[in-house]
């Protein structure tokens, strides 16, 4: 069966087992001999000084061992959370990086900053005296959205970014989109907000640190999405510990989004705090905290503008961006609005002219990082909701104008740095129109009409970057960080296969995609190879899961690793079976010499490589055991189709998606049900995004209204439609796999779809995310913003 | 502040009576974690509304975190756990849960299992709307809850013998 066994087979997940009947081993589920607990003393405000901090009634409360606060962090001179993106501005200045200690060091700057640690034999024992500690606090004010904190005036959260300003970055030829801008036929021009959203992981962020005196290690649980750059920012960048002695294990994780790829102050202090009590210490975030200290997504405020010629041609785009960071900058937080995003707005279109200028802005609020997409969601939304609005001005179909701008020839050279290697953008339109049936659409409406209801049809076509690649262009872009992935194959004496990979899976069924590979590769059962991920202690090296690029980056390592094993199974097969290397050729798990019927299947192989008996030791060593590393020469280019048909209740504002049709060309499939249900997801993020979710900070208090399940709307199975999807398939041309990640297309595409039908079925102009059941009944009720 | 004194409770876990002294404020679902070590059962928002740490209580869902141990006191609790076969093997339902691709990071998967196992119990052949319905209670931010749906269908097509 060979390549075709497994790849594009929905193999039921290997790891669906443990979760469905609770053995599952998620970080809180490890509890360690000796172990104690931690709680975080937190600001209540959103910008203060830290006057005094005294501990001396919370030190004698029942349980507790230990109380640290920043004064201890820096007099151990533990470092601050470093960035992992060094953006240069406009005048070739590196961005503002303040001071983002783990502790607060005099200073609050949001709602949920760390302030003091308690530890103690029970977590309800430290919750307890952690009330006990006392702060003195001078409230200072505060500034939460980034348009306030850009006046004169306004409230400084760093002295080292006056202004509130971390830096102005632009892309684009600036001079080129001024003078097509001046001289189009039409320019649709839009001002909107892309609404700040909390992730949410069901699982909440967890830490279990423990320090061994014996040998001066260190092991670290952890909710997180990279472990390996976890271990390396905390050991380089923060304690200064030698990277051997600390392993880093993220064991099962419940989901991410991103908010898990960082390095957080609660894993730092932990791990350093179970050095000074020499005892394992255990964290796991109460939801209230994760709303208030967990990276929160988006929150940009944009204006845009698409010069279009008399025929719907697009000529240029202006873009104008303010982009919280939120009061520090997380792990990747200034490539998101920047990197991950300008260089997203051509979209699907030959827009020959683009210029975006990006304003990072510093405010009192959780700091701002990715979120599933990352700076794409927020470009797809500038790009599809100006081309739907232009599309209405010049009253040309919303489909037709995009088909007039599609990039039909590639390798396409974007004006806004990226090349795309391939796509078929007329296709997934096409096939998402025959699925929503857009020709009875004018019918549908007709008769949601008669009961009362508004219908209306939105488009959305995006362009997704995956697979951030490659290092020497992130380098050069101020990356600190390589974006490679690394993975080995380790073939048993049996012939059975373990493969160590640099991705993690929290949700996305690598265990068994990855494990369709390798098995169809070798040729072997799926059931014969197993999949090992999460442990620097058992993985050599890895980048994580992020970008969507596990399988695209990591799945290709892993082949490389794979095209080792079978080129050193060849050399043992042709001693064994006394022909030249050269003639011999391996398919469907089995050696034969070219032309003949002489041959040895890989079981046998493996077993020569372990019990070397009869083995070519003077040109090959024993064992059977292969790594490689992979850094991809361009990021993948995954885009789609998106339509949205919505009915609205004029009299209640209930908006109520009653089709949703995304076709996405994700290259070649491994497992269709997996990439399915990562759709799935993400089209229901999306609609979180559009329909439900807002996280909102008080303009006076700097307080997070949206600091519950109560308050925060998270989309629920009632919310939410049965979705139709599809795939169109143009394979990846840079890598083997073919392969380009699907696991943030969802949320990138679903939003302006969204908003687009919307503003549609109530012919009105803009509406603002989250389109509220209040927000739509006030636009259904007065025409007066159209 | 705290109030040291402890409570005998007696509380019948998945067929086997468990006997523990503990503090009134100690909530069911800290009680299976982590005093019983059942770490199935997730705690998840700690607010009763994400229905992670949902486990049936005399057959019926309920939200662990929201309820004291000592509220379970002579009373039957079934968890996650106590919904596989008696050898450890998956039951029909969670079989469908595989079958369908209904559960990903798997977190909020023991919760929505046992809000669809009781689903099942009252209403074998339920509808969509009547699924998506009882499933509402219970947040999962990574399926989307399609493939959920489907599940509960095709475990619902089993218990009535109609093909899904």
């Amino acid at each position: 069966m060979g390549d075709m066994n497994s790849i594009g087979v929905s193999v039921k997940r290997k790891e669906d087992y443990r979760f469905l009947t609770g053995a599952g081993t998620y970080t809180d589920d490890v509890t360690l001999p000796h172990q104690s607990y931690a709680a975080f003393v937190r600001s209540p405000h959103a910008h203060a000084k830290v006057k005094s901090i005294r501990k001396d009634k919370a030190l004698k409360a029942p349980g507790v061992v230990a109380i640290f606060t920043g004064e201890d962090l820096a007099a151990a001179k533990v470092g601050g959370l470093p960035c992992g993106w060094l953006i240069t501005d406009v005048n070739a200045q590196p961005m503002k990086e303040p001071a983002h200690p783990c502790m607060a060091q005099g200073k609050v700057c949001h709602i949920g900053d760390q302030v003091a640690v308690v530890i103690a034999e029970t977590y309800d024992q430290a919750r307890d005296a952690a009330e006990l500690v006392e702060v003195d606090y001078e409230v200072l004010p505060a500034v939460v959205d980034v348009v306030s904190a850009l006046k004169q005036g306004a409230p400084v959260i760093h002295d080292a970014a006056p202004g509130n300003s971390c830096y102005v970055w632009a892309l684009g030829d600036k001079g080129a989109v001024d003078k097509a801008m001046a001289a189009a036929a039409h320019v649709t021009k839009l001002e909107f907000v892309n609404n700040r959203l909390i992730p949410n992981a069901i699982e909440p962020r967890a830490v279990n640190a423990s320090y061994a005196r014996h040998d001066e290690s260190y092991t670290l649980y952890v909710a997180n999405q990279n472990p390996h750059v976890e271990r390396l920012l905390m050991t380089a960048f923060v304690l200064g510990l030698p990277e051997q002695k600390v392993r880093v294990i993220a064991p099962d994780v419940g989901g991410g989004f991103g908010s898990k790829i960082f390095l957080y102050a609660e894993d730092v202090v932990l791990t350093w705090a179970s050095k000074q009590v020499n005892r394992p210490i255990k964290w796991t975030a109460e939801r209230s905290e994760s709303f208030m200290s967990d990276a929160h997504g988006r929150d940009h405020v944009t204006t845009a503008e698409l010069a279009l010629d008399k025929d719907g041609k697009f000529l240029a785009m202006r873009v104008r961006t303010a982009a919280a960071m939120g009061a520090y900058l997380s792990t990747f937080a200034s490539s998101v609005p920047t990197i991950l995003y300008a260089t997203l707005l051509a979209g699907q279109y030959t827009t020959p002219a683009i210029y975006a200028e990006v304003t990072g802005v510093f405010t009192n609020t959780v700091p701002v990082d990715a979120y599933r997409g990352a700076g794409r969601p927020e470009a797809t939304y500038v790009v599809e909701r100006l081309v739907e609005t232009a599309a209405r001005e010049m009253k040309l179909d919303p489909a037709e104008i995009r088909r007039r701008n599609f990039i039909k020839t590639f390798p396409y050279q974007t004006p806004v740095a990226l090349q795309y290697d391939i796509g078929d953008y007329e296709a997934t339109l096409a096939e998402a129109m025959k699925i929503a049936d857009v020709a009875g659409f004018p019918a549908r409406r007709a008769e949601a009409a008669k009961r009362g209801k508004k219908r209306g049809l939105g488009y959305s076509c995006y362009i997704e970057a995956c697979g951030l690649a490659p290092s020497s262009i992130a380098g050069a872009l101020g990356a600190r960080a390589g974006l490679f992935e690394s993975g080995e194959v380790r073939v048993h004496p049996t012939g059975k296969v373990t493969v160590f990979t640099g991705s993690h899976s929290h949700g996305q069924g690598h265990e068994t995609t990855f494990a369709q590979v390798v098995a169809s590769r070798l040729g072997i059962p799926v059931d014969d190879v197993d999949v090992v991920h999460g442990d620097t202690g058992r993985i050599a090296f890895g980048m994580g899961t992020y970008g969507s690029r596990s399988l695209a980056v990591g799945g290709t390592a892993i082949v490389k690793a794979l095209d080792k094993v079978v080129n050193k199974g060849k050399k043992i097969a042709a001693h064994l079976l006394e022909a030249s290397d050269t003639d011999i050729e391996f398919k469907d798990g089995v050696f034969t010499v070219a032309g003949t019927d002489k041959a040895v299947p890989f079981g046998a192989v493996a077993l020569t490589a372990y019990v070397p008996h009869n083995y070519p030791h003077d040109k090959l060593e024993p064992g059977l055991n292969e790594q490689a590393f992979y850094d991809p020469t361009n990021f993948t280019f995954p885009a789609g189709s998106h339509i949205c048909e919505v009915e609205i209740d004029p009299d209640t504002g209930i908006t109520k998606v009653v089709n949703f049709t995304a076709v996405d060309d994700f290259g070649n499939i491994v497992n269709p049900m997996i990439v399915e249900g990562q759709v799935h997801g993400g089209l229901t993020q999306g609609i979180g995004q559009a329909l439900t979710e807002g996280c909102v900070y008080d303009k006076e208090s700097g307080q997070l209204m949206t600091g519950s399940y109560l308050d925060y709307c998270m989309p629920r199975a009632d919310d939410v439609p049965s979705y139709k999807v599809g795939t169109k398939v143009t394979a990846c041309t840079h890598n083997p796999l073919g392969v380009k990640g699907c696991g943030e297309a969802g949320a990138i595409g679903s939003p302006p779809a969204l908003i687009n039908a919307i503003t549609d079925a109530l012919g009105i102009r803009e509406i603002e995310m989250p389109a509220t059941p209040e927000r739509v009944w006030r636009a259904a009720n007065s025409n007066k913003k159209a | 502040m705290s109030d040291d004194r402890v409570y005998p409770v007696s509380i019948e876990v998945n067929g086997t009576l468990r006997e523990a002294q503990v503090p009134a404020r100690l909530t069911l679902v800290d009680f299976l974690r982590d005093t019983l070590r059942l770490t199935g059962t997730h705690a998840g928002c700690e607010h009763g509304i994400c229905g992670a740490c949902s486990v049936l209580l005399d057959g019926e869902p309920v939200r662990s975190c929201i309820m004291y141990a000592v509220q379970a006191d002579g009373r039957k609790v079934t968890t996650i756990e106590g919904l596989a076969q008696p050898d450890g093997r998956p039951g029909a339902l969670q079989d469908a849960f595989c079958e369908a691709h209904a559960t990903q990071c798997g977190y909020c998967t023991p919760g929505m299992v046992i809000a669809a196992h009781a689903l099942l119990e009252t209403n074998p052949a339920p509808a969509e709307q009547e699924i998506r319905e009882a499933i509402g209670g219970n947040l999962c931010r990574c399926t989307g809850y399609q493939q959920i749906v489907d599940a509960i269908k095709l475990a619902a097509g089993k218990n009535t013998g109609n093909a899904a």
